[in-house]
């Protein structure tokens, strides 16, 4: 038995280079004082803090500290951080209302990519014994993914191609989409190799961002103060698998399948996906089992803008707005983390009546 | 809450300065197979796992649970990692009670470790950050004067630090997992060493070390199926931050520690905490820190926590014994020294405390700081179930 939560908050910004801190403190306060006109909430309605950063992308030890800053200083807050996408700091602060302790929760991730060279930086999260030091880099090892499913024959060119044209078409309506225009398949096959098999519009944009949501129970009287629509959360999952590449089959991920099993992904009419490639939306999709009916990615997803430990979170909030609106009546967000889609979360959410 | 829940394994390992004879999954496992093992359960029997460690600058590796996954049991599971600086090891373990209390989990598995020798912890610490007033002289620069203002507020005499780290030493050689064995370490000893940030001498700090403590959280269904008639029960659980700088802070008795403290005690239903709690590991990396925290916590009246020390009522003999494990003084794997604090209250209240147990503990305080006084994670456990 859990209970009622719903997202009833959401604030973000992506763009290609921040000109701030690279624990965008500075970015935060608006982020938050967004929040609090959209839920008519103050701080002192918010009664747990989570956040997700990381250290090595802002070059710094306790980067997450400084960005404490933003929430303003006494009286002191109940808080924590994890080192991985803030999606996983909603996780955290759901957990935290399932047990009673607080009612409400005010989730935010950040970073800023653009500090340093982030195909580079994100080696160091392989095996440091063994893999680390041959530097295999984030986009090298997306590649390699790549490669797997078109020579087994799980997806080809065309397939990727497609995804990435839908992706830049769909990020046209984004306001804090970096790559946004009409594209077609022909448009994105013609564009060069950049990393064997992928061609660049195939990876993410490296990205600034901050993000934050607010979620809130419904047996609260915050709630019943809220001016604004819910989405509830009808299921929130996540799983990891091995991190050795090799003992994988990195054309499937298993552990967004039993993510999704777990979370119920039954009935739903759109969903956001984390995918940094092209091909991962493609094993993403056919992990989840969503069909043609299912509306992917409208917000442009992770092809247009993805700031590091916050493009997961705004998947849950970009599936949110689509509830707010009555655009879907049950959606589906997801986010992932490490080398060739490790980790996985998935959350579902429902309008009601 | 849904359930009760409670500790039904502690495991640590032997802290050293490097422990090279291990890789980090190495050092990581030592501790969760311990903790396993006292809890008498295997990996199929975990539900998920919450990993905690301070900066990943520490060992040179990003996100190092993306790596361990496989070692930590984690693959096709729930893995979560939490990082809240110096406290982290106390809020890992929070977050790991609050999975089981929330009617989410059975059982779960949290693990906290530092391997310190594997990079550069004063390198970790030493990368300028614009706008922000470089620390250069490390902690101990950092808090030195923080020290020097208790002494000054409270009046207490020189000699207390030395006293306290007088007291950890020699209750570390009651832990075999201690770091430090300094078997002739006296009061004298300490006020004899060099002096490096004034008033804190070299004896008044916490070593460096590699370590992990890893714990096993269950639901009270879980416990009752289980073999242990000892768990340790989760009383309350209690974080609170406050920023780094601001004017209105008080670093001497942080606003913070003392919300967290107040919340705990009234979560636990305790109204006199010196009375009512047996024993406390309390996150004490600088010697002085004892009788200042022993003020935030409730313990003593505002400029009275000396008065404890000096009158050995922190021994494990005395009216409210103080890190009978020799504490973070005698250990400190950073990212682990929370959960040890933790984990050693746990030990505590489980009778399985060994040569520094306190006779007859049956409520226990584990408390961990970080950042520049300003995080704070503690809880408390009893050999009793809650009864409010």
């Amino acid at each position: 038995m859990t209970r009622d939560v719903a997202i009833v908050g959401f604030a973000q910004r992506q763009m290609k280079e921040f000109d701030g801190s690279p624990t965008c403190v500075e970015l935060l306060v608006p982020i938050f004082a967004e929040l609090f006109e959209q839920t008519g909430w103050t701080k002192s309605d918010i009664e747990f803090w989570c956040s997700g950063s990381s250290d090595y992308l802002a070059g710094r030890s306790f980067s997450f500290v400084s960005a404490v800053d933003a929430i303003g200083a006494l009286p002191p807050v109940m808080e924590s951080h994890v080192e991985m996408d803030a999606a996983w700091a909603l996780y955290e602060a759901w957990v935290k209302i399932q047990t009673g302790l607080v009612d409400t929760a005010l989730v935010y991730g950040f970073g800023k990519s653009s500090a340093g060279q982030l195909r580079r930086i994100l080696s160091l999260q392989m095996d440091p014994y063994t893999v680390t030091p041959l530097w295999a880099d984030a986009v090298s090892v997306a590649g390699m993914q790549a490669r797997a499913g078109l020579e087994s024959g799980a997806w080809d060119q065309d397939q990727m191609a497609a995804v990435v044209a839908r992706s830049m078409s769909d990020a046209a309506g984004n306001e804090y989409a970096i790559r946004s225009k009409a594209t077609t398949v022909e448009d994105v096959l013609a564009q060069p190799v950049y990393a064997d098999p992928l061609r660049r519009w195939d990876c993410a944009p490296v990205s600034d961002g901050a993000a934050a949501i607010v979620i809130s129970a419904a047996d609260t009287p915050a709630f019943d103060r809220l001016p604004g629509p819910a989405a509830w959360i009808t299921g929130i999952e996540h799983r990891i698998e091995p991190g050795a590449l090799n003992t994988r089959d990195l054309t499937v991920s298993t552990s967004t399948t039993s993510a999704g099993a777990a979370a119920g992904v039954e009935g739903v009419d759109l969903a956001e996906l984390h995918a940094p490639f092209s091909h991962q939306e493609l094993i993403l999709g056919s992990a989840l089992g969503l069909g043609d009916d299912v509306r992917i990615n409208p917000s442009g997803g992770a092809l247009t803008a993805n700031p590091m430990f916050t493009a997961g979170l705004n998947r849950i909030g970009e599936a949110a707005r689509q509830v707010w609106s009555g655009s879907s009546q049950r959606a589906l967000a997801h986010a992932t983390s490490g080398p060739a889609l490790q980790q996985n979360l998935v959350l579902t959410m429902e309008a009601r009546a | 809450m849904t359930t009760l829940a409670a500790v039904i394994g502690v495991g640590q390992t032997h802290h050293r300065a490097k422990r090279a004879d291990v890789s980090i999954a190495g050092l990581l496992r030592e501790a969760i197979d311990r903790a396993m093992a006292d809890a008498e359960v295997t990996f199929d029997d975990i539900d998920a796992i919450v990993i905690g460690k301070a900066p990943d600058l520490f060992e040179g590796v990003m996100m190092p649970e993306l790596y361990l996954a496989e070692a930590l049991g984690a693959a096709g599971k729930p893995l979560l990692r939490v990082h809240t600086a110096g406290s982290v090891g106390g809020s890992t373990a929070i977050v790991a009670a609050s999975l089981v209390e929330a009617g989410i989990h059975e059982r779960v598995l949290t693990v906290a470790f530092e391997k310190q020798s594997e990079s550069n912890a004063m390198w970790a610490l030493s990368i300028p950050v614009p706008f922000i007033m470089p620390v250069h002289a490390g902690a101990g620069g950092y808090f030195a004067p923080h020290v020097r203002s208790y002494i000054r507020r409270s009046g207490a005499p020189d000699h207390i630090g030395a006293i306290v780290a007088a007291k950890d030493r020699q209750n570390a050689l009651k832990n075999p997992y201690a770091h430090l064995q300094n078997p002739d370490t006296t009061v004298e000893s300490v006020l004899a060493s060099q002096m490096l940030w004034d008033p804190i001498r070299y004896d008044e700090t916490c070593p460096s070390s590699d370590g992990a403590c890893a714990l096993v959280i269950a639901s009270e269904d879980a416990v009752e199926r289980s073999g242990i008639k000892n768990p340790a029960w989760i009383h309350g659980t209690q974080m609170r931050s406050e920023p780094t700088t601001a004017a209105e802070r008080d670093q001497v008795n942080p606003h913070a520690g003392r919300e967290a403290a107040a919340a705990l005690w009234k979560q636990a239903g305790i109204s006199s905490p010196i009375d009512e709690i047996d024993c406390a590991e309390i996150y004490v990396p600088f010697s002085w820190f004892e009788p200042m925290w022993l003020e935030n916590l409730g313990f003593a009246e505002q400029g009275d926590g000396w008065k404890l020390t000096e009158a050995g009522e922190t021994r494990i003999e005395g009216r409210i014994p103080v890190n009978m494990s020799g504490g973070v003084l005698s250990s400190n794997p950073i990212g682990a020294s929370g959960m040890l604090r933790f984990g050693e209250a746990a030990l505590q209240v489980m009778g399985e405390a060994g040569e520094h147990q306190v006779d007859g503990a049956r409520k226990a305080l584990g408390h961990a700081y970080g950042g520049g006084s300003q995080f704070f994670a503690m809880w408390v456990v009893g050999a009793d179930k809650p009864n409010h």
